[in-house]
């Protein structure tokens, strides 16, 4: 069975406008949109509350076991300047002219987190609570997490050869310990609180409703990237993109890459498929070749 | 001039292949130290760029470059266009070297080796993460392409008077090898056909990092086609080169009408990639002059020029002309590559990344083992033909730069 | 009290001050911790030696109502050197009940006189609040109400100090429920400038400032809206705390006498109003004797200078950073990371560089060596076809 040039250029062609068009309608027959779990924990932030004392920082290195890390002036502080492979818990700092805020990154726990979903054997998954869960023994160190991420969250201990991914859990070692995560012991303020999803949102909600002019006016995490376990409420006038916070829309990253994923491999149809017609070509192929052919190849 | 494949013949050890054998040195060296050190120490990685050039070229790069055989196996055995059986054995063999050094790659690039193996393990699996299903299509299409390749080991072995007892076990397999050799042929397509694509998906998933001239659904179409170009362009290079370094007669018809064949797959990659970015609105992005449009025009020049240059006939018989639209199509398909996973992604603010000299050092290692590798294959098994009886020709290891016209 | 103007100039003063055991040394000494605090430059030191040693005294008059005598007492208590000593002799003090010798009906004729004979030109220092409920009956001196003697003695006054919390704002009489209606005096003395100088106790060298100033350039220093010089009360206790590198650093005393404490770390979460309290304690400590202020011997500072601190606010409920000033050590939004090695995109571009220009130069020898090529078959075909 031949195939002329100008067929074999059809058929491509054919197949990729398929693609192109059947592509995003598969997508369009996507997943359903991920809800927490019914006993989510998260944490709400208040960077209006936040005196940045830092002592949250501290207090997470001490919960987690983890070494100082001097910045600018080494030796002297523990001043890192970013999460790191020794950072689980940093504020930083947004000034702008006589605009102050402050910041507490650490992992987000997305409700869809794009990490768990890109993690080759689930080291990285939604566990107890709906925290996102880090299993070093599952862990190749692949790193695909860190490229996942929205918010560049998954950190690697780069200087040593035998590293971990290393990120918030939520100090899901203290929760079992009925303890509440170290940073939040911490605070002075209660700029960061911790408690049940559920109460946490209504509390924000509450907040802006009650002092409507001292925030901006939207709980960051409620919806964006799909949802997240930490809420953020920002100064008035300080967007949250200011802040770090990128603007993701509703979308978690993963149902678009589950959806496209799903749409050629469920079940596994259309690489059997794919397989049985190519079989059936190749030996139909082969049949028609006078025998001893092969060992001319 | 014998139209069956033959070994080449002729010494191992020659100054290029000890050049070579430096290179590898080195990159071994580095490849020991990143084992005691860690990654951080020995390469430009950090937490905004995580994925460097051990992934972008090793693997994604490297993989597609190794899609010779992929490529050459769908015109002789899907489309039946039996005139290229001559090239399917070196490309099988590019692509299992190929491959088997991305496996490397990967091994040297996780952080925690030693849980390798629990990534085969059917229940640990996470089906929704696309780089499983790359890393167990990459790992059984390895299995795959060196039982493609074993025929000409087997012949290699039967042929050999000095190993009589490995002679007797290559005439003992062989026959099996030929009855399964068909859905090995088959899974040899379907394979590359999924993780060649799910290597454009998996970018994916980093959303807004990723710029979007090069984000797109229609990613995993736009690899796999690229990865066609580059397979055949990585065929016609390495024809080409092993006729001129091993006195081997130029495979000059199927040479000829690969580059008609190339054309259209280029044709069709560059309207799947304009198209999509009509599509979906993104062509105004071209306005704007920064450094994403300079590496996208780039990219468009080394795919473009060559589809443009093979559309004239008297070039397609040139045998420069063809060899530097190979070396455009390899270019532009790992350019491709590269800014999907390098260029166009971009974590944020305040990071950089640029691979460190002894990252390079590893990579360029790699490359060198391999080529050292398709010497001693070629010249010790019946991969090439068209080889001249070895008293009429030059000793291999000294035709680095005899012109091979005309023998 | 009245002293009479030195004879004979400065030696004068010196002796009189060398007589009470200060030197010549610590007289200039605390002349210039006088002027760095008021911010006067090193060049007025010997000027207001000068003017010390040699200008007309000004006439104090020293007013006590609702008050503990603490101000009084923190400035007596100098002794090395003995600022007192300074000021008594920088000043004319014409009548201050504490000092005063007489009593009765000599000491209202002292403060009669003193204000006839100076009118216009004395200085009028108020020490306590002001009760201002039941038309004032909860204060009286001889019969005449504190609101009505205040108001008496600043009509002639050149100008008027408000020393300590109570004189300043209302102090701790003022505290809830506030039954007497203790005022401070800029409050009852509306349309006046008063200069303040809340504490409890304020410091004596504000005082001493503020007074060289007045004695040396018959100025007042530059006040801020609450009429507090600015050079002692324009920054928080928190900007300039010892401390504070443990604040930045996140490093809190949690409970009284525990590890941190001894450590000496800040003492934020146990309420300390320091960041909300404009005061130069943390700069220029009590006593004459470092480190003798409320944080440098471990307890918070209670903002006894703030009105809306001092006995309004739990001592030990935490409060908002006024004018949060964060140091450079933050982590900003987006950290600027390792750059990129210039050497290794050197060595790329020469790698890469390499290996496209041996592959143009290859494809070019391939095209000649066809051309070549095709010339010899078209001669051969020409000479066959002959």
């Amino acid at each position: 069975m031949t195939v002329t040039r100008r067929a074999l250029l059809k058929g491509v062609v054919a197949a990729g406008t398929v693609a192109t068009f059947g592509l995003p309608v598969a997508s369009a027959t996507a997943r359903e949109r991920k809800t927490p779990p019914s006993n989510a924990v998260g944490m709400l932030y208040d960077a209006t509350r936040c005196i940045g004392c830092k002592a949250c920082m501290v207090k997470c290195k001490e919960a987690n076991g983890l070494p100082p890390e001097p910045g600018p002036m080494k030796g002297v502080y523990d001043a890192p300047a970013d999460l790191s492979g020794s950072t689980k818990n940093v504020i930083k700092l947004y000034k702008e002219g006589d605009r102050i805020s402050y910041m507490k990154a650490q992992c987000m726990h997305c409700v869809d987190p794009a990490c768990a979903s890109a993690c080759m054997i689930s080291a990285l998954h939604k566990g107890q609570y709906g925290i996102v869960e880090y299993d070093p023994a599952m862990c190749v160190g692949c790193r695909y997490c860190e490229i996942a991420c929205p918010f560049n969250v998954p950190k690697y201990e780069w200087y040593t050869p035998f590293p971990k991914i290393v990120k918030c859990e939520m100090c899901r070692h203290r929760l079992a310990e009925g303890k509440v995560p170290g940073c939040v012991e911490a605070c002075p303020r209660e700029a960061v609180i911790f408690g049940k999803l559920k109460d946490i949102l209504g509390d924000a909600k509450g907040r802006l409703a009650r002092e409507p002019r001292r925030y901006y006016p939207k709980i960051y995490g409620e919806t964006d990237g799909g949802g997240t376990q930490v809420l953020y409420l920002s100064a008035a006038g300080i967007p949250f993109e200011k802040l770090g916070l990128p603007a993701l829309g509703d979308k978690p990253a993963p149902e678009l890459t589950e959806s496209l994923q799903h749409a050629i491999y469920q079940g596994f149809v259309a690489p059997f498929v794919l397989f049985s017609v190519l079989g059936v070509v190749i030996y139909r192929n082969r049949s028609a070749q006078p025998p001893g052919e092969e060992e001319k190849r | 001039m014998s139209h069956r494949p033959q070994p080449i013949g002729g010494p191992i050890v020659t100054r290029p292949f000890l050049a070579l054998l430096a290179v590898f040195a080195a990159g071994a060296l580095v490849i020991l130290w990143r084992l005691v050190v860690g990654l951080g120490p020995t390469t430009g990685l950090n937490d905004g760029y995580a994925w460097g050039i051990w992934i972008a070229y090793d693997v994604v790069s490297g993989t597609a470059l190794a899609c010779g055989g992929y490529a050459v196996a769908i015109l002789c055995y899907v489309l039946n266009r039996g005139k290229y059986h001559p090239m399917v054995r070196p490309a099988i063999l590019a692509s299992a070297l190929g491959y088997t050094l991305a496996g490397v790659s990967i091994f040297i690039d996780v952080g925690r080796y030693w849980n390798i193996w629990k990534v085969p393990l059917l229940w640990n699996w996470n089906r929704n993460s696309i780089l499983l299903e790359v890393a167990m299509c990459i790992m059984a299409y390895i299995v795959v392409l060196w039982i493609e390749l074993s025929p000409a080991i087997l012949e290699g072995f039967e042929q050999d008077d000095r190993y009589p007892r490995l002679r007797k076990l290559a005439a003992f397999i062989h026959p099996y090898l030929n009855a399964v050799m068909m859905w090995i042929i088959t899974l040899g397509i379907l394979l590359p056909t999924m993780h060649q694509s799910s290597l454009g998906s998996l970018m994916m998933i980093a959303g807004q990092k990723v710029h979007p001239l090069w984000h797109t659904p229609l990613l995993p179409l736009l690899f796999l086609t690229s990865c066609i170009v580059m397979g055949y362009a990585v065929v016609v290079f390495e024809s080409s080169l092993s006729s001129e370094v091993f006195g081997r007669q130029r495979e000059t018809r199927m040479l000829v009408s690969l580059s008609w064949v190339m054309v259209d797959v280029l044709a069709l990659f560059l309207v799947l990639r304009l198209g999509d970015l009509a599509l979906r609105g993104r062509l105004g992005l071209l306005l704007d002059f920064n450094m994403y449009t300079v590496f996208f025009l780039l990219e468009m020049a080394l795919f473009l020029a060559p589809a443009l240059l093979l559309m004239k006939r008297e070039r397609r018989y040139n045998p420069g002309v063809e060899f530097l639209c190979a070396m455009m199509m390899m270019a532009a398909g790992t350019l491709y590559r590269f800014d999907v996973y390098l260029v166009a992604y971009n974590p944020g603010p305040g990071w950089s990344y640029f691979p460190s000299i002894p990252e390079m050092l590893v990579t360029l290692g790699l490359v060198a083992f391999e080529l050292m590798a398709y010497m001693v294959f070629v010249k010790r098994f019946p991969i090439l033909a068209g080889i001249a009886p070895a008293a009429a020709g030059p000793s291999p290891g000294e035709a680095v730069r005899v012109p091979a016209a005309g023998r | 009290m009245e002293k009479e103007n030195p004879v004979g100039g400065s030696n004068a003063l010196l002796a009189r001050l060398e007589a009470r055991g200060v030197s010549r040394r610590e007289f200039l000494r605390v002349c210039t911790i006088a002027a760095a605090a008021v911010g006067l430059p090193a060049w007025s030191v010997g000027k207001i030696a000068e003017a010390a040693a040699l200008a007309p005294r000004p006439s104090v008059i020293w007013l006590h109502f609702q008050e503990c005598t603490g101000c009084t007492e923190s400035l007596l208590r100098t002794s090395h050197p003995a600022v007192a000593e300074l000021i008594l002799d920088l000043v004319s003090l014409d009548y201050h009940e504490t000092l005063l010798a007489a009593s009765g009906e000599q000491a209202e004729a002292v403060l009669h006189d003193a204000m006839a004979k100076n009118a216009g030109k004395y200085v009028l220092v108020i020490e306590g609040a002001i009760p201002v409920k039941g038309n004032g009956a909860y204060c009286t001196i001889a019969g005449r109400t504190a609101v009505d003697l205040a108001n008496s003695v600043a009509a002639k006054a050149g100008a008027i100090i408000a020393i300590g919390s109570c004189a300043s704002w209302g102090g701790v009489p003022s505290a809830d429920p506030n039954p007497t209606g203790a005022t401070g005096a800029p409050e009852v003395l509306k349309g006046k400038t008063v200069l303040t100088l809340p504490g409890c106790p304020p410091n004596p060298y504000n005082l001493l400032g503020t007074v060289l100033q007045y004695a040396t350039f018959g100025t007042l220093p530059a006040l801020d809206a609450l009429g507090r010089p600015k050079f002692a009360y324009a920054r928080t206790i928190h900007e300039d705390c010892p401390r504070r590198a443990h604040f930045d650093a996140g490093r809190f005393v949690e409970r009284f006498g525990d590890e941190n404490h001894r450590l000496g770390y800040c003492l934020y979460k146990t309420g300390c109003k320091g960041p909300k309290t404009h005061a130069n304690c943390s700069q220029q400590h009590f006593a004459e004797v470092v480190g003798a202020w409320p944080i440098g011997i471990g307890h918070p500072c209670f903002g006894c200078t703030e009105k809306s601190m001092g006995f309004r606010e739990a001592l030990y409920a935490t409060v908002e950073i006024d004018r949060p000033t964060p140091p450079d050590t933050y982590a900003p939004i987006h950290a600027q990371h390792r750059g990129v090695s210039v050497a290794a995109v050197g060595a790329a571009g020469l790698v890469a560089g390499a290996l496209a220009g041996a592959g143009v130069m290859n494809a070019k020898k391939l095209s000649d060596a066809a051309k070549k090529e095709g010339e010899r078959k078209a001669s051969e075909t020409k000479q066959e076809g002959q």
